[in-house]
C-alpha cells in the first residue's frame, strides 16, 4: 500500500516547482522585475516625486517594493493559475497527495520566493542609486510584504478561480497598471484630490505602499495601513473559499 | 443544481478492469469526478477502497492514480521533470525512467508539453497517473488521440496492470476499447446506468434458446429483390446501396440458404463478413440511434 510524502515536503516541493514556473517565464520576468525596475529608475531622474517630502529615492524604493508584490502575488500569480485551471492541472493535482490545500499552501511559498528575490535586486539597485533605508524599519517592512503578498495573492486567486483565463490575464495586467499609476503604490496620495483620498486609503495598493514608506522613510510601523491588508486578505480569501472553481 | 448523472450504480473491483460506456455527455466523466472526489454528489453515496473520496485525506489520494480527460498536464514543462515531481508526493513511488521507458516518452523528453501531440500527452497523463504506484486508476479515455501504435502499448500497459491485482476504472465512447479491454461494462446513458455485463453476457441473444445472435454483411450488387430471404426468420436489411445486413441466430442451414439465394440471383458477392453481435449492437438497442 502506498503512502503519501510528508505534508510539509509535499508542500516545499510544490513551491520549488511552482517558483521555478515563475522565473522560466519571460512575461513574468518583465513584469516581476524588469519593469519595477524601470519605475525605480525613472521615478528617480525625472520630477514626478518632487512635490513629496523626502528624497526622489527614498520614496521610490518602498513604493517598487510594493509595485513588486502586485507583479508576482496578483498578476504573475493570479495568470500562472488561472491557465493551470484551464488545463485541468488545478483537478490532476488536488488528485495527488497534494491535494487542494497543499497547492494553494504550494503557491504562496512560491509567490513569498519570488518576493524575496525581487526584493534582492530592488533594494541592491535603490541602494546603488544611493537609498538610504531607515534600519529600524526594516523587520516593520518585512512584516507588512508578507501582509501585502496574503491580500493580494488572495485577490489573484479570487480572480484566477472565477473567471476565465484570458480574462484573468486582462484583468490582473489592468489592475498592475491602474494601481501603479492611481493606487497609491507609487505616489503617495495625501496630495491626491479630497473626494478621492479617503477612498484610496481603503485599497490595498494605498495601504502597502504607505504602510512600506513608513516603515523605511520614518521607521514606523503603519497600524491602519496593516489593518487595510489584513481585511483584504480575510474577504478576499474568504470570497476565494466561496466562489473558487477548480475546473 | 444539475443532475448531470441520476441513477448510476457501478462497482469495480482488483484486478478487473470495469468500463464505463457511453456517448458523449451521457454523464461518464461525472461519474468518475464523483468518485475520485473531485465532485461531491449531492445524493447517493460513493465509496473508494472504503472511504468517501471526497472527505478522505492524502493517505487515500496516494493509493489512487487519476488520467483527467483533458490530461490536466502544466504546459510549460518537460515531460520527465514533470513526472518527477508528481513521484516526490508519494512515499513509495514508481520508477519515473521505467514508465518513461515503457511508455516511449524518452522519444519526446525535452519537448515542452505543449508542444506535445494529443497522443503523446496521453501517455504522459498515464504515466503521471501510475507513478505513485496506485491500487486504483481512474483512466478517462485513455485511448483518445492515441495511434495504433500508442494504442497497442497503452492497452498492453492495463492488461500488464490488471494482471498486477490493480483495480482499473476507463471510460470510453469506443466500442473496441471496451471489448478488447474490459471484464466488466457498465452502459451509461443519459446519466443512468441502463445495462451492465461481462462483454460475453451483453452481446449474448436476450433469449438464450435462439443461440448467439450474428451480424453477417455481403457487399453486392445494389437493389436486389430480398423477397426469397424474408421467409426466413432474420433481420435483413440493404443497410446503404450494395451492402446488405442479415441480423439473428444464423445457423448453418441460414447460411445454405442464402447461398442458394446467391445462386439464383447469380450474385457473387465482393465481400462477406460474419460476427458475433457487437457491443455496439448492443448499445446502440439500449441508448437508441438518434443523436442528441
Amino acid at each position: 500500500m502506498n503512502a503519501p510524502a510528508p505534508l510539509l515536503r509535499r508542500v516545499l516541493l510544490q513551491g520549488r516547482y511552482e517558483t521555478m514556473a515563475m522565473l522560466r517565464n519571460g512575461e513574468q520576468l518583465l513584469i516581476a522585475v524588469i519593469l519595477p525596475l524601470m519605475a525605480l529608475v525613472g521615478l528617480v531622474i525625472t520630477p514626478l516625486l518632487d512635490e513629496f517630502t523626502g528624497s526622489r529615492i527614498d520614496l521610490a524604493a518602498p513604493g517598487v517594493l510594493a509595485l513588486c508584490t502586485v507583479s508576482t502575488a496578483l498578476t504573475g500569480q493570479g495568470i500562472a493559475t488561472g491557465f493551470d485551471r484551464r488545463y485541468g492541472v488545478l483537478r490532476f493535482l488536488s488528485t495527488t497527495p497534494l491535494g487542494q490545500n497543499g497547492l494553494i499552501l504550494g503557491k504562496v511559498i512560491a509567490v513569498l520566493s519570488v518576493l524575496a528575490i525581487q526584493t534582492v535586486v530592488i533594494s541592491t539597485a535603490a541602494l546603488l542609486l544611493g537609498w538610504q533605508p531607515e534600519i529600524a524599519g526594516i523587520l516593520p517592512a518585512l512584516v507588512q510584504l508578507i501582509l501585502g503578498a496574503g491580500a493580494f495573492t488572495s485577490l489573484g486567486l479570487l480572480i484566477a478561480g472565477t473567471v476565465r483565463p484570458e480574462a484573468t490575464l486582462a484583468i490582473t495586467n489592468l489592475l498592475w497598471v491602474l494601481l501603479a499609476a492611481a493606487g497609491g503604490i507609487l505616489f503617495p496620495t495625501a496630495s491626491w484630490p479630497d473626494v478621492y483620498e479617503p477612498a484610496a486609503q481603503l485599497l490595498p495598493s494605498t495601504a502597502l505602499g504607505d504602510a512600506l514608506r513608513s516603515a523605511l522613510m520614518h521607521a514606523e510601523f503603519n497600524l491602519t495601513a496593516s489593518i487595510v491588508l489584513l481585511a483584504w486578505t480575510i474577504v478576499a480569501s474568504l470570497a476565494a473559499i466561496r466562489w473558487f472553481k477548480w475546473s | 443544481m444539475v443532475r448531470v448523472i441520476d441513477g448510476v450504480h457501478l462497482r469495480a473491483y482488483p484486478g478487473q478492469v470495469t468500463a464505463l460506456l457511453g456517448a458523449n455527455g451521457a454523464g461518464k466523466t461525472t461519474t468518475l469526478e464523483c468518485a475520485q472526489g473531485l465532485t461531491r454528489p449531492n445524493g447517493g453515496s460513493v465509496r473508494l477502497l472504503g472511504q468517501d473520496p471526497y472527505e478522505a485525506g492524502a493517505g487515500l489520494r496516494s493509493r489512487v492514480g487519476v488520467m483527467l480527460q483533458e490530461g490536466g498536464l502544466p504546459q510549460a514543462i518537460r515531460p520527465v521533470p514533470l513526472l518527477r515531481h508528481v513521484a516526490g508526493m508519494y512515499q513509495r513511488p514508481r520508477s519515473v525512467d521505467d514508465l518513461v521507458d515503457r511508455l516511449g516518452i524518452g522519444n519526446f523528453a525535452n519537448t515542452p508539453i505543449r508542444r506535445l501531440s494529443g497522443g503523446q500527452k496521453q501517455r504522459v497523463a498515464l504515466a503521471a497517473a501510475l507513478v505513485g504506484d496506485p491500487e486504483v486508476v481512474f483512466l478517462d479515455e485513455p485511448s483518445a488521440g492515441l495511434d495504433p501504435q500508442s494504442r497497442a502499448v497503452v492497452f498492453e500497459l492495463i492488461q500488464e496492470l490488471r494482471a498486477e491485482g490493480l483495480g482499473i476504472i476507463l471510460t470510453t465512447h469506443l466500442m473496441d476499447d471496451a471489448q478488447r479491454l474490459a471484464d466488466y461494462v457498465f452502459i451509461i446513458d443519459a446519466g443512468k446506468t441502463v445495462a451492465h455485463g461481462t462483454v460475453a453476457e451483453l452481446t449474448k441473444a436476450t433469449d438464450e434458446s435462439a443461440g448467439v445472435e450474428r451480424l453477417l454483411t455481403f457487399d453486392a450488387r445494389p437493389g436486389l429483390d430480398l423477397a426469397a430471404l424474408r421467409a426466413l426468420p432474420l433481420e435483413v436489411h440493404e443497410a446503404v446501396p450494395g451492402r446488405y445486413t442479415v441480423a439473428g441466430a444464423l445457423t448453418p442451414g441460414h447460411l445454405a440458404q442464402l447461398a442458394g439465394f446467391w445462386a439464383a440471383q447469380n450474385v457473387m458477392p465482393a465481400a462477406i463478413h460474419m460476427a458475433p453481435r457487437s457491443l455496439e449492437d448492443v448499445f446502440l438497442d439500449i441508448s437508441g440511434k438518434e443523436l442528441r
